[in-house]
């Protein structure tokens, strides 16, 4: 009962911070929106047992992506009141193709639940006597290694295109040059001279 | 109890909403990606109830993966947003058509 109880509390609010997301005058609001929403839809992973999921989604969703998007909004200084102009004109559209995409979702759904689909057999059936974070690294470190690898190739990536993208060189500013500074020798800076009384230096 | 179809059908909800948020702010690019995201989301929660339903870790698995596509798309996707706002000083989508030629 309880459990019933706090799936429809999480669903009730996940959906409708969803909706306070893409509905939400001001894109800062948009994001605080999107954080409940990734807290909640974490509480409904936990109720589904997959708590190593749930946490995950806290740490990556609300640690780094919300924070990313909140550092991107407040340093772009935008008019945002000009980039609602066209939100009634797109909303028919929208609607019908969310309507029509809600449709299909509720016909597949259906279609599923018929039992028409037979389902392959369970490729890592769940463990009773083990924790779901250490089953789910058994899993990862032994049979999906490569895929592992490749999660990390991915990230690795995306930070060094960010990187690449963003940086900006800046004209106009003196700055330590490390190569010529190790490459100076002494022969080329400091010569030795003798100079007589009265002669005066050239230098 | 809690069935599968609960967490179908509370995807599927999530789903549509970040399909209409794409079409309702096509000026804000800002929004539209994190439309992409509650997209995501949505997807996660459908591979995490049936991997619980199904008594199978593999969805709980490519969940993480779902997951680390998402992060490495909202930072490449903030990154161009940022570069662009450089060049254009406004992040108005809808007349991003310089790479014309």
């Amino acid at each position: 009962m309880i459990q019933l109880t706090a799936f429809y509390l999480f669903a009730t609010v996940v959906i409708a911070s969803a909706a306070m997301v893409i509905f939400a005058r001001n894109p800062v609001h948009s994001v605080m929106w999107l954080i409940l929403a990734f807290f909640n839809a974490a509480g409904l992973m936990l109720l589904a047992g997959a708590e190593f999921i749930a946490m995950l989604l806290v740490i990556v969703y609300v640690g780094a992506v919300a924070v990313l998007f909140l550092f991107v909004v407040m340093m772009l200084n935008i008019d945002f009141a000009e980039l609602r102009a066209g939100f009634v004109r797109y909303l028919p559209l929208g609607a019908l193709v969310a309507i029509i995409l809600a449709a299909e979702l509720i016909f597949a759904v259906g279609a599923w639940s018929a039992g028409g689909v037979d389902l392959a057999a369970r490729a890592a059936p769940v463990v009773s006597d083990k924790s779901n974070i250490q089953q789910i690294g058994e899993l990862l470190y032994t049979r999906y290694i490569f895929l592992f690898e490749a999660a990390g190739i991915v990230l690795l990536v995306a930070m060094i295109g960010a990187i690449v993208l963003t940086h900006r060189q800046r004209g106009g500013v003196r700055t330590q040059n490390i190569s010529l500074q190790n490459q100076r020798r002494p022969q080329d800076a400091t010569r030795l001279v003798d100079p007589g009384v009265g002669q005066g230096m050239e230098l | 109890m809690i069935s599968v179809g609960h967490y179908l059908a509370v995807s599927a909800v999530l789903f549509t909403l970040g399909v209409l948020g794409i079409f309702i702010n096509r000026k804000n690019i800002i929004v539209i990606l994190m439309a992409i995201e509650l997209i995501l989301l949505a997807v996660n929660i459908n591979l995490v109830a049936f991997s619980a339903a199904l008594g199978d870790l593999v969805g709980q698995v490519f969940a993480m993966f779902v997951l680390t596509v998402a992060a490495g798309e909202a930072a490449i996707g903030l990154a161009i947003l940022v570069i662009y706002f450089r060049g254009r000083g406004t992040i108005a989508v809808d007349d991003a058509n310089r790479m014309k030629g």
